[in-house]
């Protein structure tokens, strides 16, 4: 799909009508098209040219970037600092806060200062205990939780209001995300708890790690039945994907990745395949194909960590973009900037 | 203590009349506490709320109690101090991500929600804390609250 409008790098495209974002992946979501974000792991560098690395192995398969926000608990580059280097050379990105690391007076300036950057879609998130992390020693904040944070965010964004009151003069023109995990338990309590964060303002989810598809018919099914994905305030829904590395991998991450659900015959079909990571990548397709055929699901989050370049595989075999090629830098212009060059941050 | 807490939650209808009965009462009184002034009531109040409150729930005096929307299970025993829901992280079994020894607080808050008359409170989207009221007394906060609005609308219902 192209916009007429498409950006001139490190600009805003125009807010649609209905839209709240100026950014290309509220428009291809509210444009019913399958949309696919996944994400970046940020560099424990300081090396702008690392990050736009690492973005540019997704050019032409994606539809936003994730910026991880110390993820697992682990120290890296910032959120906002990727999501600005990438921003800069006109990227989708998707800024993530975690409740873990900041109250709400550096979250809340954090969230202007990422959308004056340009960083228009916003995923609020709980984050890991720090216990999971490198620094098991660090004080958990965690003075808001992922759907206060929400709402502050909406307020921010349509009240021009900060949590105290005071008034915010330009707010941020954001698109907000939440995520939720329909894979743990209390099981049937997720449904109502997505419907939480809508009220509080979610309007995409990206799922944690889905590997039971019958676990998110399920969950599908009642989100659906709660009028979730209808109307204005509707939710789009991006179940989370990744390829496993093998079957010993799976376990590890089974046993030390907070909350993610993999079951039995998964890790059974990885220990029967001559290569494992090829069937880890073919099972990965699999579940994108099953998912992109559960009604009312609009897109694919792929977390592909360390297994970046098979992202692009995994869309091209399955054929989700059904064609489109999502904007990337020189996408358009062959001859614009290579994002691994230096002038690149030179805008 | 968690053995008593997690009793608590499962008998949470119980405490839900007793509350239900109890708040009123403390509401009644409001008179008594303004004459005797709230700030002479609020530190023995404080103590017996901190010894009744600390012994069933593992009460943390967060002094927002919203114990009647959580199931009767404290969320300020949650390690993230979630008021809106569990975290991603929960395990298979149904512990903690933080305290694998420990049942998820909000694993418990949702069975004691099922339970209670008004148990769907625990859809309602809760404000972040107010870190001054951390250590003051919910119970003296809810009687003037009620106090205030019933004494400013006089002729309106105030009771929830
Ligand atoms: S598992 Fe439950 S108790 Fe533990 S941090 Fe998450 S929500 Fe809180």
């Amino acid at each position: 799909m192209k916009f007429d409008d498409e950006p001139v790098p490190g600009y805003s495209l125009p807010i649609l009508p209905g839209h709240v974002s100026p950014g290309r992946l509220e428009r291809v979501l509210r444009a019913g098209k399958f949309a696919i974000t996944s994400e970046i792991d940020p560099p424990d560098s300081a090396d702008p040219a690392e990050v736009l690395k690492r973005a540019a192995i997704f050019d032409g398969y994606v539809d936003a970037i994730n910026a991880t926000d110390g993820s697992g608990a682990n120290c890296h580059m910032s959120s906002a600092g990727v999501c600005s280097l990438l921003t800069r050379v006109g990227y989708a990105t998707i800024l993530q806060i975690s409740c873990r690391d900041r109250n709400r007076i550096a979250m809340q300036g954090e969230i202007l200062g990422g959308a004056a950057m340009g960083a228009c879609n916003l995923l609020c998130l709980t984050g890991d205990g720090v216990q999971a992390g490198d620094h098991p020693q660090a004080k958990p904040v965690f003075d808001l939780d992922s759907i206060s944070l929400l709402q502050v965010a909406r307020n921010m964004r349509d009240e021009q209001r900060f949590e105290s009151g005071r008034r915010i003069e330009t707010p941020p023109r954001i698109f907000l995300g939440a995520a939720e995990n329909p894979f743990v338990p209390p099981l049937d309590w997720r449904p109502l708890r997505l419907a939480k964060k809508v009220a509080a303002g979610a309007q995409f989810i990206q799922t944690q790690y889905c590997f039971d598809i019958e676990r998110l018919r399920d969950f599908m099914l009642k989100v659906n039945d709660l009028g979730l994905l209808e109307g204005p305030d509707r939710v789009f829904i991006l179940p989370g994907i990744g390829p496993l590395a093998s079957a010993r991998s799976a376990r590890w991450i089974r046993e030390n990745v907070p909350g993610v659900h993999i079951p039995d015959a998964v890790i059974a079909r990885l220990e029967g395949a001559k290569n494992q990571k090829e069937e880890g990548k073919r099972l990965c397709m699999d579940l994108l194909n099953e998912i992109r055929e559960i009604p009312g699901v609009s897109g694919a989050h792929i977390m592909a960590y360390r297994q970046e370049h098979s992202v692009a595989e995994i869309i091209e075999a399955t054929g989700v973009l059904e064609g489109r090629v999502p904007w990337y830098p020189g996408r358009d212009d062959p001859k614009a900037l290579n994002p691994e060059s230096p002038e690149a941050l030179s805008l | 203590m968690y053995r008593v807490r997690r009793w608590v939650v499962r008998h949470a209808r119980v405490f839900e009349m007793i509350y239900r009965r109890f708040e009123p009462v403390l509401v009644k009184l409001a008179p008594v506490w303004r004459r005797l002034g709230h700030e002479r009531v609020e530190a023995p109040v404080r103590r017996v709320e901190k010894a009744a409150k600390g012994a069933l729930f593992d009460c943390q005096m967060c002094g927002q109690c919203i114990l009647s929307a959580t199931g009767m299970s404290c969320p300020m025993n949650c390690p993230k101090t979630l008021r809106n829901g569990p975290c991603g992280g929960v395990r298979a079994d149904g512990h903690c991500e933080v305290k694998p020894e420990m049942m998820c607080v909000w694993v418990d808050a949702w069975e004691g929600s099922r339970q209670m008359k008004q148990g769907d409170l625990i859809h309602a989207v809760q404000l972040p804390v107010d870190h001054r009221l951390t250590g003051s007394s919910s119970w003296l906060r809810v009687v003037r609250q009620q106090d205030a609005s019933s004494s400013s609308a006089a002729n309106r219902e105030t009771t929830r």
